[in-house]
C-alpha cells in the first residue's frame, strides 16, 4: 500500500534510485561481513567507508539541490551545516570516550585538560545523551539557517549577494572554530573517537552499519525531497525559482517558502555531517573550509540541478574522481576538476542527468528520420 | 470624507512618486467604484504602469493616499499582503511560470491558502479540478494544458496570464496591456473576455489600442505626466483638446 502511493507520489526515477539505494545499504555490508577475504566478490573494508563517506558527501549534494535547484537559492556555505552536525556527533563520541583518554579524566575531553580547563563549558552538556545529540544534529544547523535565512530572505537579498553571505557563513564559523577558546578542540579538533553507542567504531561489524544506515537516511531523505518538489509546495519553489516577484504578486510569502527550505536543507546537511564524522573518525575546523561548500556545489552542477537523483550521482563521480586521481596521479586532480567544470558549463548545463536526456533525444529521432511518414506537424501553428 | 465613508473599491487621493527627480506620479488622484471597468490610456511615461505599482506595493508613494474597500491602506502592506487582499496583475510583458505547465500555472494561482504548510500537504480536489477545467476552456487552452507554459506563443502566454487572474478570483483585476503583440482577430476575442470578467469582477486596463479601447466601450481616464487629464467616456476624452494635443495627435 505504502510502497504503492510512494511509487504514484514520487517521481520514478527517484523511487528507483532509493530501492537501489535500500539494496545497496543490505548488499555491501554482506559483501564485506560475510564474503570471505579474497573472494573476488568480497569488499574490502577501506572501501565500505570510502562509499560511506560518498554517501553522506551526496546527502549533502541532495541537501543543496533542495535550496539551489528548486528554490534559486546558490549556498556557497553549506559545508558550515555539514559541519555543525559533525561537531554535534563528535562532541557526543567525545563524551563517550570517559576515561580512555591520554589523562584518563572522567568527564573532561583531553583537548580540556591540556588546555587546564577546570570543568565542562554549559554547551558541553547533554552530549553525553547520545538522543540529546541526535537532536543537536539537526537543531543546530536548523537555527542558524533559521536566522540567517530570516534576516537575508526579509530583506530580499537574492543572487550572488546572498551567496556571499553564506560564504562568509561559514569561512567566520571556520575561523571561530580554530580558537581554542571555542572549546571545540580548536585546530585538531575533535578526534580519537573509540566507540559509538557501546559499540567499537574500530570494527567492521559497526562500520557495516554505518553504512548501512547512510544509505538508508540517503534513500529516505530522497524520498522526502521528492515527496515535497512534487507537492504544490515543490510547484511554488519552482516559481519562487523562476519568477519571484511575481510569485509574491499571486500572494504567496517568498520569504517564507524560502525559509523553510533553506533550514530543511540545512538540516538534512547536519545529518549527513553527524553519520559523516564516525565514519572518518575526525571533525576539524577544515570542514568549514569555503573551497569545501564550493565542492558540493560542483557535485550538484555536475550531477544536474534540479533533479535530486543528479547532484547524488554527481557526488559519486566527483568524489569518486578525486580519490583515484589524487592517487594515480596527484598533480593533475585539480586540472581535472577544473576541466570538468568547464565541460560541464558548456556542453551539459543540465549536467549528466540532462545528458542522458539528450542522449535519449537523439536516440528517439534516429529512427524517426528514416520512416517514411513525416514528422507530424505542430498543432499549435495554426493559432 | 464622504468618499471614504461611501466606500469605492480603489481611492487614490494625492499619490506623488518620484524616482531620482523625476516625478513619475504627480498628485494623482483616482476613484475606481465597485463592478467598474475602467481603461487608462495615456503615452509613453505617463506612469501608468507606476500607479499599477503603487496599487499592487511595489512602489510605496512618496505621499498621497490609496485605499482599497474604504479602509484598507494599501501603502502599508507588501505584494502577498495586497494580493491576498484580492487584487491581482497581468503585466505588461507577460509573466508566467515558463517551467511549469499551463495546468500547474492555474494551480498555483488558485484561489486558496498561501501558507507553507498548507502548500505542502495541499491536496487537488474535484471542485478546484472543476474551476480549472472551465478556466482552461475560458482561455482556450485546453488542448494546452499539459504543455510548458515556456512553449505557448505570445498570445497564449497573454491568455494564460489572463487565466490565472480568474484563477486567482480578486476583487479588482489590473490589466497592463493585455492585447500588446496580438492579432487583431485575438485584439476582439480578448476584448470580449475582458468585458466577460468585468460583470462580476472590477477591472483596471491599461491599453494602447484605441480600438480595442472602443471595443470594451467603458469609462475611459487619460493620464499623462503622472496625472488625469481627462476623464470620461472615450468620445468626450477622444474629443479633448488636451488629450488630442498630448497623446492621440502625435
Amino acid at each position: 500500500m505504502i510502497s504503492r502511493y510512494l511509487f504514484q507520489a514520487l517521481d520514478k526515477r527517484a523511487f528507483w534510485v532509493a530501492v537501489a539505494l535500500m539494496v545497496f545499504a543490505v548488499l555491501v555490508p554482506l559483501l564485506n561481513l560475510v564474503v570471505p577475504d579474497g573472494h573476488p566478490l568480497h569488499v574490502p573494508d577501506y572501501l565500505v567507508g570510502l562509499l560511506g563517506k560518498y554517501l553522506c558527501y551526496a546527502m549533502l549534494a541532495l541537501a543543496l539541490d533542495l535550496v539551489w535547484g528548486y528554490c534559486g537559492i546558490l549556498s556557497l556555505g553549506h559545508g558550515a551545516f555539514f559541519a555543525l552536525g559533525g561537531y554535534a556527533m563528535g562532541m557526543y563520541l567525545m563524551r563517550q570516550i570517559g576515561d580512555r583518554g591520554v589523562y584518563a579524566n572522567p568527564v573532561l575531553p583531553d583537548f580540556m585538560v591540556f588546555l587546564n580547563w577546570e570543568k565542562l563549558p554549559w554547551f558541553w552538556y547533554g552530549f553525553d545523551q547520545f538522543w540529546f545529540a541526535m537532536v543537536m544534529v539537526v537543531v543546530v544547523p536548523a537555527v542558524l539557517a533559521f536566522v540567517l535565512g530570516w534576516l537575508a530572505f526579509r530583506s530580499r537579498v537574492t543572487g550572488v549577494y546572498l551567496s556571499i553571505i553564506t560564504q562568509a557563513m561559514t569561512y567566520a564559523l571556520l575561523l571561530a572554530f580554530f580558537r581554542n577558546d571555542m572549546g571545540f578542540g580548536g585546530n585538531n579538533g575533535l578526534t580519537d573517537f573509540k566507540d559509538i553507542l557501546g559499540f567499537s567504531l574500530q570494527s567492521s561489524g559497526t562500520r557495516a552499519v554505518l553504512f548501512a544506515l547512510s544509505a538508508l537516511a540517503l534513500a529516505g531523505t530522497l524520498v522526502l525531497c521528492s515527496l515535497i518538489v512534487r507537492s504544490k509546495l515543490g510547484k511554488v519553489m519552482i516559481a519562487v525559482r523562476d519568477a519571484e516577484s511575481r510569485t509574491r504578486f499571486l500572494g504567496y510569502r517568498v520569504e517564507h517558502v524560502k525559509l523553510f527550505a533553506f533550514v530543511l536543507s540545512a538540516m538534512i546537511a547536519g545529518l549527513a555531517g553527524a553519520l559523516y564524522v564516525p565514519q572518518v573518525g575526525i571533525i576539524n575546523p577544515g570542514e568549514f573550509a569555503p573551497a569545501n561548500s564550493i565542492d558540493v556545489v560542483i557535485w550538484t552542477a555536475v550531477g544536474g540541478r534540479g533533479t535530486l537523483i543528479g547532484p547524488i550521482i554527481g557526488a559519486f563521480l566527483v568524489s569518486g574522481g578525486k580519490s583515484y586521481f589524487t592517487a594515480a596521479f596527484p598533480d593533475l586532480w585539480l586540472f581535472a576538476l577544473g576541466g570538468l567544470f568547464v565541460i560541464v558549463t558548456l556542453f551539459m548545463p543540465k549536467g549528466v542527468i540532462g545528458l542522458l536526456g539528450q542522449l535519449k533525444g537523439l536516440a528517439s529521432k534516429m529512427p524517426r528520420k528514416n520512416a517514411d511518414k513525416p514528422l507530424p506537424a505542430k498543432p499549435e501553428a495554426a493559432e | 470624507m464622504s468618499l471614504k465613508e461611501r466606500k469605492p473599491l480603489l481611492y487614490l487621493d494625492g499619490v506623488s512618486v518620484s524616482f531620482d527627480g523625476f516625478k513619475a506620479i504627480n498628485n494623482l488622484s483616482m476613484v475606481i467604484e465597485k463592478g467598474e471597468m475602467r481603461a487608462i490610456i495615456g503615452p509613453n511615461g505617463a506612469g501608468k504602469t507606476t500607479m499599477m505599482d503603487i496599487i499592487t506595493g511595489k512602489t510605496r508613494p512618496d505621499e498621497g493616499s490609496v485605499f482599497f474597500e474604504g479602509d484598507t491602506d494599501l501603502t502599508k502592506h507588501d505584494e502577498a499582503a495586497i494580493a491576498n487582499l484580492g487584487i491581482g496583475r497581468k503585466f505588461q510583458k507577460p509573466t508566467v511560470f515558463e517551467s511549469h505547465t499551463v495546468m500547474d500555472n492555474l494551480v498555483l494561482s488558485m484561489k486558496g491558502k498561501r501558507g507553507v504548510f498548507s502548500a505542502l500537504f495541499h491536496q487537488e480536489d474535484a471542485q478546484e479540478r472543476n474551476s480549472i477545467a472551465d478556466i482552461l476552456e475560458i482561455i482556450r487552452l485546453e488542448h494546452r494544458k499539459d504543455a510548458l507554459a515556456a512553449d505557448l506563443s505570445h498570445g497564449q502566454k497573454q491568455w494564460l496570464e489572463i487565466g490565472m487572474l480568474l484563477a486567482q478570483d480578486p476583487k479588482l483585476l489590473l490589466v497592463d496591456e493585455p492585447v500588446a503583440g496580438m492579432t487583431d482577430a485575438e485584439t476582439v476575442e480578448t476584448a470580449k473576455l475582458l468585458r466577460e470578467i468585468s460583470r462580476n469582477h472590477s477591472v483596471i486596463v491599461v491599453e494602447h489600442d484605441m480600438s480595442f479601447i472602443r471595443d470594451l466601450d467603458v469609462k475611459v481616464t487619460c493620464l499623462a505626466e503622472g496625472a488625469v487629464l481627462s476623464e470620461g467616456s472615450l468620445a468626450h476624452v477622444a474629443a479633448d483638446p488636451k488629450v488630442i494635443e498630448s497623446y492621440l495627435g502625435r
